[in-house]
């Protein structure tokens, strides 16, 4: 971020959420800025709702959108669920859905826009899947219909390689060369501060549980709009990936965002806001016509 | 600091890099190094890069290695390079690289090795990254 000539307030505000998922007791943390259309902007995996500071302090989104994010549990400041140090941890759909259906429940976020990237943006499908007509549309970051592991997923848990350390290394490169420096080191950092365990346990996810290729022909975009874009030095999620999933998806186009990586929103915030705002302005001018299924529809 | 050869500029450019030498200074490593058919021996020590030795090697000891095309480098220490050249594990994973040996202190130290042999290319733009 740019020098600041005074101490200055953004307006972003905190606060915490208490909710039962799948029966355990949680405490979540939820971020949020604006007002309007709910926009709710789901992390990568092993980072947090830090990711979106771009966003959160966007005066031209703030203005039309009420800008959400939450630290998934386990992430972030939203805690794991008592018990944690007996379980391993492993992000699993069901748990995913759920989880984000909870939250949307919880905050009555009425046909909110949801906005995943990575394990978010392929979060999106499931949702449009299994609740596409309860949002307004659905917009995937780095978003495929599954990824295949290219390296030892062990490497990131294990206790004789410090785990923020093999984290932020595994990921910098994600992020495109030209990312202001300031920005890229933040994006590591949100990494190196994940615990132990953490982005494994979504990889998991990401690379096993998640893998939505047989069922994204079936995505209705009818229903719910769907808006997949991908940054050109994504070698996790490819573009050739988001393009593929695209071709399989009646209505769905990818959009390949230049000069960005694997965290659009984080790596580089201004260059991002370029390629979202269109996106954004686009759904916020959809005649209520396209979304008058809600209601009717809705469980 | 340029040298013509990437690989053996790489002590000079490393070593007066305290936050690198930093970065390092839990490492004790001999890297082999292969620029198609053209192998170095990174003697690693403390961060500092010790000696570098250009092959060819009669019967070469390294703790981990590191192979890759000339060109496959080349497009790596471009100032920017494309997507696929712009990391280690990029190439690693469409396989322009191969990591081989001993992988504990490449990952254990993953920051270190993906800046230290990355710095031939803001030396190639003049630049101080």
């Amino acid at each position: 971020m740019s020098a600041t000539p005074r101490p200055e307030l953004e307006p972003v505000t905190g606060r915490y959420l208490r909710l039962d998922i799948q029966g355990k007791p949680h405490r979540f943390y939820v971020e949020e800025a604006g007002a309007g259309i709910p926009l709710l902007c789901l992390h990568t995996a092993g980072a947090d709702s830090r990711q979106y500071r771009g966003l959160l302090n966007d005066p031209e989104t703030l203005a039309r959108f009420r800008v959400i994010a939450f630290d998934l549990p386990w992430h972030g400041k939203s805690s794991p669920p008592a018990g944690w140090h007996k379980a391993e941890y492993k992000l699993t759909s069901r748990a995913y859905v759920d989880t984000i259906m909870a939250v949307v429940d919880a905050m009555r976020l009425d046909k909110p826009v949801a906005m995943g990237c990575s394990i978010g943006g392929r979060i999106v499908l499931h949702l449009a899947l299994e609740h596409g007509p309860r949002f307004r549309a659905l917009i995937g970051l780095e978003s495929g219909a599954h990824a295949e592991p290219y390296y030892d997923l062990d490497w990131l848990h294990r206790p004789d390689v410090h785990g923020g350390e093999v984290c932020g290394g595994m990921i910098s490169g994600l992020i495109a060369p030209t990312a202001p420096e300031a920005d890229r080191w933040e994006t590591i950092w949100h990494y190196m501060q994940g615990g132990p365990g953490v982005f494994k346990g979504d990889l998991h996810f990401y690379t096993a549980d998640g893998d939505v290729r047989g069922r994204v022909a079936e995505i209705d975009t009818a229903k719910c709009p769907l808006y997949l874009l991908t940054g050109e030095y994504d070698y996790s999620c490819t573009p050739a990936d988001t393009r593929d999933l695209a071709r399989r998806i009646e209505g769905a186009e990818a959009i390949i965002m230049e000069g960005l990586g694997h965290f659009p929103m984080s790596e580089n915030p201004e260059l991002f806001l370029e390629y979202i705002r269109p996106v954004l302005a686009e759904i916020a001018s959809a005649p209520k016509a396209a979304h008058a299924t809600d209601a009717a529809s809705r469980v | 600091m340029l040298s013509a050869d990437p690989v053996e500029g790489l002590g000079a450019l490393a070593n007066d890099k305290a936050w690198l030498v930093r970065r390092g200074r839990r490492l004790d490593v001999t890297l082999l190094l292969e620029v198609g058919d053209t192998s170095y021996l990174l003697r690693i020590h403390r961060g500092r890069v010790e000696a570098v030795d250009k092959g060819p090697f009669v019967m070469p000891r390294w703790t981990f290695a590191l192979r890759a095309s000339r060109d496959a480098w080349a497009t790596f220490w471009q100032p920017i390079p494309p997507p696929g050249f712009n990391d280690l594990m990029a190439m690693i994973k469409t396989r322009a690289l191969k990591l081989e040996g001993d992988q504990h202190p490449f990952f254990a130290n993953l920051l270190y090795f993906k800046e230290l042999l990355a710095l031939p290319r803001a030396a190639s733009e003049g630049g101080t990254r």
